[in-house]
C-alpha cells in the first residue's frame, strides 16, 4: 500500500497554486495520472521521486519516505524513473548505462531480450532512435528492480506505431517484475490500455478518480457518441448550417441548426454527441 | 650559440603544477556554481571572474601584500613550517593559482550547466551519489570543455608576466620563467635572443590552440550535436 498526503504551493503560468493530492494506491496498480499542462502531475511524480521537495507523508509499504522529521533522499528510494527525454547517458553503451545502476548482468541480459534490444547492446544512445532510446531508459529503470515505477509521459515524443508497441512492452514488464507504476499521460487510448486507475487532476487537486472507463468514457446520458473537438468552419448549404469540427486527426461535419450556427465560434472548442442509432464499424 | 631552456622548463612546471592544482579545486566549485540556486552566486562569480579583468599588477601586488613576511598570513608560514611564500617558485605557484583560476572555473561551469538536468537527476534516482555523477556522468559529457578548461588554464599560466614579476621576481632557476627571461632580454637590449624567445612562445601558443580547436571539432562530429 502506497499512501500519499503531500501538499506544496506552486508558481505556475496562472499564479499561485497548492498541490494538495491525497491517495491511497494498492501494491501492483497501474496508476494514470492525467490533466491538463501545469495541473501538478509532474511535480506530484518528481516529489514521489524525491526530486523536489514537499510537507506532508509519504509512505510506501512499511517504509515513510516523507513526514516531519524524515526526507528520504532520492538515491536511497529505489524507485525507476523513465523521463520524456529518456536521459540516458551518452558517454556509455546500452549495456553500460543499464550496468551503471546496478552490476547485475543477468538482469540486464534479460531486460534486453525483453525489449529486443540485446543487439544494440553496445551500441551509444546517439545511434538510437527515439523509440530504441526510450526502452533503454525503461530497461534501466527497472535495473534496480524497483517497487515503484514512475514515467513522466514516456511516450510522448514517439510516433503512434512506436507508441502503440512500447505500451504493450510497458505493460509486459509492469506484469512480469510485479511494480506499482504511476504513468503520467495525456493520451487517453494510452490510460485505457494500460492503467486499472486514472486520477485525473486540476489545480493541484484530484478532482476524479476511477477506472478508465468512469473516467475517460466521455457520454452523458443516453449518449451514444460524444466527441471534443475544434470548430473550425461554418458553412451555409441551401437552407442547412453545416459545421466542420476537427477531431483527433480527423475532420467530420455535423448539420446545426440556425440558432446553434449563431451561437458558436470559430476555434471553440465543441462536444459533438449522438443518440440512439447504430453505428457501423468496418 | 647556447640557448637556456631552463626559463622555459620552469614556465612549463609552473604551469603543469597550476592546472593540476586548480582542476582539483575548481572542480567543486565549478560544479556548486553550475547547480546551485542560492542569491550569493552572482557575488562568487564576480570574485571568481576578477583575475581576467584586473590588471596582473594590481593582482601581484595584493598577492605580495599578503603573503610576505610582513603579513600575518606570510608571517605564520614563515614561523611554523619555515616556508617563505614570496620571491621563490612556491610563491609562483600561489599567486598563479589566482591568476588563472576564472580560466579553469568558467569552461567547466559552462560544460556542467549545459548538461540535461533530466541525465544527473537519472544518475540520483539510480542511486549514485554527487561525486560519482560528477565523475561519471557529468564529466565524461563535458570532455571539450573540460579540455579547453585544461589546455586554456596551462597556456594563460604560460603566457602570465605580470603577477610574476611582482611576486616572483626573476631569480634564475626559481622565479625566472620565459616571460620574464624575454623581458630581461629586451631591457639589456639582446634582441636576437628576445626574438629566439618569443619565437619560440609563439608556436607553442598558436599549437595549443590550434590542437584544442580541433579536437572540439573532432568531438563535435563524432557525437552528432
Amino acid at each position: 500500500m502506497i499512501h500519499i498526503d503531500i501538499q506544496k504551493e506552486l508558481h505556475g503560468s496562472s499564479g499561485k497554486m497548492i498541490l494538495d493530492v491525497n491517495l491511497e494506491i494498492q501494491e501492483g496498480d497501474f496508476i494514470a495520472l492525467a490533466g491538463k499542462s501545469g495541473s501538478g502531475k509532474t511535480t506530484l511524480l518528481r516529489i514521489l521521486a524525491g526530486l523536489e521537495e514537499a510537507s506532508g507523508e509519504l509512505k510506501i509499504g512499511h517504509e515513510t519516505w516523507l513526514d516531519n522529521s524524515t526526507c528520504k533522499p532520492v538515491q536511497k528510494r529505489g524507485i525507476g524513473f523513465v523521463f520524456q527525454d529518456y536521459a540516458l547517458f551518452p558517454n556509455m553503451s546500452v549495456m553500460q548505462n543499464l550496468l551503471f545502476v546496478k552490476k547485475d548482468q543477468d538482469l540486464a541480459e534479460h531486460l534486453l531480450s525483453l525489449t529486443e534490444l540485446s543487439e544494440l547492446r553496445d551500441r551509444h544512445p546517439s545511434t538510437l532512435s527515439g523509440g530504441q532510446q526510450q526502452r533503454v531508459s525503461l530497461c534501466r529503470a527497472l535495473m534496480n528492480q524497483p517497487k515503484l515505477l514512475l514515467m513522466d509521459e514516456p511516450l510522448s515524443a514517439l510516433d503512434p506505431s512506436m507508441r502503440t508497441k512500447l505500451q504493450q512492452e510497458i505493460l509486459m514488464l509492469h506484469k512480469e517484475f510485479d511494480i506499482t507504476t504511476i504513468l503520467v499521460s495525456h493520451d487517453p487510448s494510452e490510460m485505457y490500455r494500460l492503467a486499472n486507475r486514472v486520477i485525473v487532476l486540476e489545480q493541484g487537486k484530484a478532482v476524479q478518480d476511477g477506472n478508465p472507463r468512469e473516467v475517460l468514457l466521455q457520454t452523458n446520458g443516453s449518449q451514444k457518441f460524444s466527441f471534443e473537438g475544434e470548430l473550425l468552419e461554418i458553412r451555409k448549404v441551401d437552407v442547412i448550417y453545416v459545421a466542420v469540427v476537427s477531431i483527433g486527426q480527423q475532420i467530420v461535419e455535423v448539420v446545426v441548426s440556425v440558432e446553434e450556427a449563431e451561437n458558436l465560434q470559430l476555434g471553440q472548442i465543441v462536444r459533438v454527441g449522438t443518440k440512439a442509432f447504430a453505428p457501423t464499424i468496418s | 650559440m647556447n640557448l637556456d631552456f631552463e626559463p622555459f622548463l620552469l614556465s612549463f612546471k609552473l604551469a603543469g603544477l597550476t592546472t593540476f592544482i586548480l582542476f582539483l579545486v575548481s572542480l567543486p566549485l565549478a560544479w556548486f556554481l553550475s547547480q546551485t540556486k542560492m542569491k550569493l552566486k552572482p557575488l562568487i562569480e564576480a570574485i571568481t571572474a576578477l583575475p581576467i579583468v584586473l590588471p596582473p599588477s594590481v593582482l601581484g601586488f595584493y598577492i605580495l601584500w599578503a603573503l610576505s613576511q610582513n603579513s600575518p598570513l606570510g608571517a605564520f608560514f614563515e614561523n611554523v613550517f619555515g616556508v617563505k611564500l614570496v620571491f621563490n617558485f612556491t610563491g609562483l605557484v600561489i599567486a598563479s593559482c589566482f591568476y588563472s583560476l576564472p580560466f579553469m572555473v568558467q569552461p567547466l561551469q559552462g560544460g556542467f550547466e549545459s548538461i540535461n538536468k533530466t541525465m544527473l537527476e537519472a544518475s540520483y534516482i539510480s542511486g549514485k551519489g554527487k561525486i560519482q555523477t560528477v565523475l561519471q556522468v557529468a564529466l565524461p559529457n563535458i570532455k571539450p570543455a573540460l579540455l579547453s578548461a585544461i589546455i586554456i588554464t596551462f597556456a594563460h599560466t604560460v603566457g602570465e608576466f605580470g603577477v610574476v614579476l611582482m611576486v616572483g621576481g626573476s631569480i634564475p632557476g626559481q622565479t625566472k620563467v620565459a616571460s620574464t627571461a624575454i623581458y630581461e632580454f629586451v631591457e639589456i637590449m639582446d634582441y636576437k635572443m628576445a626574438h629566439i624567445y618569443s619565437g619560440i612562445m609563439l608556436c607553442i601558443s598558436f599549437f595549443v590552440l590550434l590542437s584544442v580547436y580541433i579536437f572540439n571539432k573532432r568531438h563535435v562530429k563524432k557525437v552528432g550535436l
